[in-house]
């Protein structure tokens, strides 16, 4: 399963410890982690399902290309990190 | 008569009330987050509060009487149809996500548990149950009109102005910068541009009096004589005497421009405006804050200054940071620079609550 950290900065606002998911796409793996949470969604997505405009999303790595349906590919022991742009400030 | 103030400011919401003494902060909520707006529902005592953390988007929250805050589902747009283009009237492509709860306010008095909200990018919601959840009003969203909207005050166009009328629950009035007023008789099943009269003065003719693309910065409603309107327009102020059927447009010195404007809840030719040189400097007339108030439907203005910096002032009062209480007596406003002033003698005199807080978006009276 692949493994999902979110930005400490989120904790204030929500409950989103480190998580696990299965799923071959960053969207499989996060719809996964929001099935249980379902309140870090809207922190991280925005209402079209796209990732939000100063959110970043690393897969082992590399940053996530595909900001609006989060089909980059995910491996079985994958770390997502879901953190805050810089750009936002 | 009030006596708690919801201030929203840049960096929390603060709770301003009055004591033996005088105003003064007596609580602070969200601090060091976006608080942009906030709902007293007189009803049933549940304040609200949308907050905007810039990456992780716009929230809602909810406190019942003498409970906490809790967040709550905050309006979100629906599925956007797959291959649609959808540009506003700058030809930018329109993002179906709420950027700015731009105004809250609650249902008529026979509706409980109704709100409404007003949203950047231009969308209408209607909550049947405290904020539960909330359903768009696709009948305004899906008009064409819609596509002329432009962004006034930000990039985008918003809804910020909300009234529904006292006479009837199912009449609601919205006002959009810059998209003029829009006016539904049957709780949002048809609408109607009701704009015309207000103008501008620096767009070439044909455009300048387009009643959908007007840019009124804040509207309100009498109460207790809900045919009477008063907006603060970008160009000018503008009142409606017909329940917004037409808008004539009135003067005011020092400057007809700014943002927030408040009505008397009882005797509708009484308001008060905050005015600043207009648009393309925003900052108090000669550095002195002052209040204007009309007594006489806007054929002459009291300019109020007691209580008031006169030296060096730069506040801007934004559109929702200017408010009066169920009496008409009182009135507070809140600046850009982190200035509360409150008068209880409608503006003939003001107390200076607090200077420091940090920019305020929006001051609302609550119990």
């Amino acid at each position: 399963m692949a493994k999902v950290f979110f930005t400490s900065n989120l904790r204030r606002h929500v409950d989103c410890a480190e998580a696990e998911a299965d799923g071959s796409t960053v969207r499989a793996v996060l719809d996964g982690v929001f099935a249980s949470r379902d309140r870090i969604r809207g922190y991280v997505l925005d209402d079209q399902g796209a990732l939000r405009r100063h959110m970043t999303i690393l897969v082992d790595g590399q940053r996530l290309r595909d900001r609006e349906h989060l089909s980059d590919a995910v491996g079985a022991t994958s770390k997502i990190y879901v953190l805050q742009a810089l750009s936002g400030g | 008569m009030a006596r708690s103030i919801l201030v929203s400011t840049r960096k929390g919401l603060f709770t301003v009330e009055r004591g033996t003494s005088g105003w003064a902060v007596a609580e602070a909520d969200f601090v060091a987050d976006n608080v942009t707006l906030t709902l007293h529902d007189r009803r049933d005592g549940h304040d609200y509060a949308a907050l905007n953390h810039g990456h992780f988007g716009i929230k809602l929250h909810r406190k019942a009487p003498g409970g906490t805050w809790e967040e709550i589902t905050a309006p979100a747009y629906p599925e956007k149809p797959e291959g649609l283009v959808d540009l506003d009237g700058w030809g930018k492509p329109v993002n179906w996500t709420t950027q700015m709860i731009w105004a809250l306010e609650p249902g008529g008095a026979d509706e409980p548990g109704v709100l409404w909200a007003g949203t950047m990018p231009g969308g209408l919601f209607r909550s049947p149950d405290r904020g539960a959840s909330w359903d768009m009003i696709r009948t305004l969203w899906d008009m064409p009109e819609r596509n002329k909207w432009l962004g006034g005050g930000a990039d985008i166009p918003g809804i910020h102005s909300i009234c529904v009328d006292p006479r009837s629950s199912k009449t609601v009035r919205v006002a959009v910068s810059c998209g003029g007023v829009w006016v539904t008789h049957d709780g949002g099943a048809t609408w109607a541009c009701k704009a015309t009269g207000m103008h501008y003065g620096h767009m070439p003719e044909g455009e300048a009096d387009d009643p959908n693309t007007q840019d009124p910065h804040r509207m309100v409603q009498c109460p207790a004589a809900p045919d009477r309107l008063w907006v603060q327009h970008h160009f000018s102020i503008f009142m409606s005497r017909d329940a917004s059927e037409s808008w004539q447009e009135v003067k005011a010195q020092p400057s007809s421009f700014g943002f927030g404007v408040a009505v008397h809840p009882r005797d509708p030719d009484t308001a008060w405006f905050v005015p600043g040189i207009k648009d393309e400097k925003r900052i108090p007339v000669d550095g002195k804050l002052v209040v204007t108030r009309t007594r006489d439907g806007g054929k002459s203005f009291d300019i109020l200054r007691n209580g008031l910096p006169q030296d060096h002032a730069y506040d801007l009062v934004f559109r929702h940071a200017l408010a009066i209480d169920d009496t008409g007596d009182r009135l507070a406003f809140g600046s850009t620079t982190g200035g509360v002033w409150v008068t209880e003698d409608q503006g003939d005199h003001w107390q200076m609550v607090i200077h420091t807080l940090p920019p305020v978006h929006a001051v609302r009276f609550a119990g």
